[in-house]
C-alpha cells in the first residue's frame, strides 16, 4: 500500500462525505424547525441531478448556469412541496407526516420514471473536462477538487445564514421553542420555507456534483443515497447542522477505507455497507444523541 | 382613543366556555392587574389577545386596530409583547441572540442582501446588535450577554425574558406571573423594576399575578376573573372589599386577614 494510493482513498473519502454532508445538511435542518424526518429528500437529491440533465442536455447550458438553474427549481419544488403536503398535516401526529413523506419520496421517484424512462442518464463530456494534475508526485483529479471546494463553500455560506441572520436565529429558537417564536414577532411560515429552500438547494447541488463523479444517474439513485444521508445526519445529532457535517464526511470516510483497508485481508467490497453501518451503530450505542446531538425532553 | 380596547371576549374550549363576555378598556400608560383563582381564564386571555388563540366572539383593538384573526407574530409586530407564566427562553441560545431574535418584525432585508453581503443587510443586524447591547446594559444584564440563557439563576431569566419582550418595541407588555417562584425579597426589587420599566421605556403594562402584596402595591386598577366571568372591577382597596373576590378567593365563609 503506497503514499499515492492512500492520498487518493483519501481525497475518495473527502469527495463521497462532503455529497453525503450536503444531503444530510437538509435532513437536519427540516427536523430541526418541524420535527419532521423528510423522507422524500433522497428524491429531490435525485430530481436536482435530473435537472441538471435538463439543464445541460436540453438547454445546452455550462456547468455554473445548470448547477443554478437546478439549485433554484429544486428549492422552488421543496417550498411546493412543504405547502402542499406538510403544512396541512402542521397539526397533525407526527407519523401522518412521516408517511406523506414517504409518499411524496414515492411520488417523485415514479413521477421521474414516467417523464424520462428507465434508461441511466449522465452528462454532457464536455460538462467538466476531467483533468489529472500532478502535484508534488500525487495525481489529483479537478473533479474531486471542485466537488470537495464546493461543498464546503456551500457549508460554511449555510453555516453563516444560521449563525448570522435573523432567519438563521430563528430558526434555532423554533427547534428550542416552538410556542414562544411567533409571539416574539417570528413568522413561522415564512421560516419552515426558508428552510426548505435552502436544504432542498444543497440537495439540487450535491445531485449534480453527484452526476459529475458517479455518472450514472436514474429515478432511484436517492433512495440508497438518501437513506445514507439520512443515516449521517442522525450520526452528526439530528438538528444540527454541523453534526450533519461532520456525520456526512465520517460517513464517506468509513465506506472508502472499509474497502481500502480491507482488500489486503481478502475483505470484498460488498462488506462496505455492513462494515460501516455496524461502526456507525456502535457509535449511535456510544452516543445515542449523535455526535453533536443534545438530548431534548420531549412531552408525550 | 384608549391604547387596548377588548369589548365582549368570550372563548370556547370545545364546549367548555372559558372565557365569557370579558371587557376592558386600557389607556396608554396605565398599569393593571388581572387577578383570580386557578383556572379563571387569566392566561386564556393573554393568549387571545397575542393572537395564540383565535378568539370565538368578540372584538380585540390595538388603536382602534382589530386584532382577532391576526397571526401572533403580526400581532407582536403591531406593538403587544409578552412574557410567559414558565420561563419559555430559547434555553441553549446565548442572552444576546433571545433579544435578538425579539427584532425579528423590524428587520427588512431580503435574501439577496446576505447573499451579496450587501450594506442594508450589514447595517440592519448591526442597528439590531446596538440596540439589544443597549437594552443589556440598562437592564443590568451585559455581563450576561454571552452566556446560554439556562444556565442563569432563577430570577434573572425572568428578567431576561422581560428583557427579550422588549426586543420588539412593544407599546404594550403582558407579563403572566411576573413574580412566580420568587422570595419576598426578589418580588420587593420586581416591583420597582415593573414602575421602572414603564417610565423608562413609556409603557402600558399588564399583568397576571397571584402574588397580592404585588398587585395591591403597584397595579393602578384591577379586575378580577373567577371561571371565565369578570366578578370586579376597581382600584386595589375596593377589591380587597368586595365581597365577591373574597368568596372566590377563600370561599364563603372566609374573611381577609
Amino acid at each position: 500500500m503506497d503514499l499515492n494510493f492512500l492520498v487518493q482513498q483519501f481525497l475518495n473519502a473527502l469527495q463521497l462525505g462532503s455529497l453525503y454532508a450536503l444531503i444530510a445538511l437538509g435532513y437536519t435542518m427540516v427536523y430541526g424547525v418541524l420535527l419532521l424526518i423528510n423522507f422524500a429528500h433522497g428524491d429531490i437529491f435525485m430530481v436536482g441531478a435530473f435537472l441538471g440533465v435538463f439543464g445541460s442536455m436540453v438547454l445546452n447550458l455550462p456547468f455554473v448556469p445548470t448547477l443554478l438553474l437546478s439549485m433554484v427549481l429544486t428549492a422552488i419544488l421543496g417550498v411546493v412541496i412543504e405547502r402542499v403536503a406538510y403544512k396541512p398535516l402542521r397539526h397533525a401526529s407526527r407519523l401522518s407526516a412521516v408517511i406523506t413523506a414517504l409518499g411524496v419520496g414515492l411520488l417523485l421517484e415514479n413521477g421521474m420514471l414516467a417523464l424520462t424512462g428507465a434508461d441511466p442518464r449522465n452528462y454532457p463530456e464536455n460538462f467538466i473536462v476531467t483533468e489529472t494534475y500532478d502535484v508534488a508526485g500525487f495525481s489529483i483529479s479537478n473533479v474531486k477538487i471542485l466537488i470537495i471546494v464546493l461543498s464546503i463553500l456551500l457549508f460554511l455560506g449555510l453555516y453563516a445564514i444560521v449563525q448570522r441572520t435573523k432567519w438563521g436565529m430563528a430558526m434555532r429558537a423554533i427547534s428550542y421553542d416552538k410556542f414562544a417564536v411567533p409571539l416574539m414577532g417570528v413568522s413561522q411560515d415564512q421560516i419552515i420555507s426558508l428552510t426548505f429552500i435552502l436544504g432542498t438547494g444543497l440537495a439540487a447541488a450535491a445531485g449534480i456534483l453527484w452526476g459529475v463523479a458517479f455518472p450514472v444517474l436514474n429515478p432511484y439513485m436517492g433512495l440508497r443515497v438518501g437513506w445514507k444521508a439520512f443515516i449521517a445526519a442522525v450520526v452528526g445529532g439530528i438538528g444540527d447542522i454541523r453534526g450533519a457535517f461532520l456525520g456526512g464526511l465520517l460517513l464517506g470516510f468509513v465506506e472508502i477505507f472499509v474497502v481500502a483497508l480491507g482488500q489486503p485481508f481478502g475483505i470484498s467490497s460488498t462488506w462496505r455497507d455492513p462494515i460501516a453501518f455496524a461502526l456507525l451503530l456502535i457509535i449511535l450505542v456510544v452516543r445515542p444523541t449523535g455526535l453533536f446531538g443534545v438530548a431534548r425532553r420531549q412531552k408525550v | 382613543m384608549p391604547l387596548l380596547e377588548i369589548s365582549h371576549l368570550t372563548h370556547y374550549f370545545g364546549g367548555l366556555r372559558a372565557v365569557s363576555d370579558f371587557n376592558l378598556s386600557l389607556e396608554h400608560g396605565e398599569l393593571i392587574g388581572l387577578i383570580g383563582p386557578n383556572g379563571a381564564g387569566k392566561t386564556t386571555i393573554f393568549n387571545l389577545v397575542t393572537g395564540a388563540y383565535k378568539a370565538s366572539e368578540g372584538s380585540i383593538k390595538l388603536e382602534g386596530q382589530e386584532l382577532v384573526g391576526r397571526s401572533p407574530h403580526e400581532i407582536n409586530s403591531m406593538g403587544i409583547s409578552r412574557t410567559f407564566q414558565t420561563i419559555r427562553l430559547w434555553g441553549q441560545m446565548t442572552v444576546l441572540d433571545n433579544v435578538r431574535v425579539a427584532h425579528y418584525h423590524s428587520i427588512r432585508y431580503g435574501l439577496m442582501d446576505v447573499f451579496l453581503q450587501l450594506p442594508r443587510y450589514q447595517k440592519q443586524e448591526r442597528e439590531i446588535e446596538e440596540h439589544s447591547r443597549e437594552l443589556l446594559r440598562l437592564f443590568k444584564l451585559e455581563h450576561y450577554a454571552y452566556e446560554p440563557a439556562m444556565n442563569l439563576p432563577y430570577g434573572v431569566q425572568r428578567r431576561v425574558e422581560i428583557l427579550r419582550a422588549m426586543g420588539g418595541r412593544p407599546k404594550l407588555l403582558l407579563l403572566d406571573e411576573p413574580a412566580a417562584g420568587m422570595n419576598p425579597n426578589e418580588i420587593g426589587e420586581l416591583m420597582d423594576f415593573i414602575h421602572w420599566i414603564r417610565d423608562e421605556f413609556d409603557l402600558t403594562i399588564w399583568l397576571i399575578e397571584h402574588q397580592m402584596r404585588l398587585v395591591m402595591n403597584i397595579c393602578e386598577r384591577i379586575k378580577v376573573l373567577d371561571f371565565g366571568e369578570t366578578i370586579a372591577e376597581g382600584v386595589p382597596e375596593e377589591i380587597q372589599n368586595n365581597p365577591r373576590v373574597i368568596e372566590a378567593y377563600l370561599g364563603e365563609q372566609g374573611e381577609v386577614a
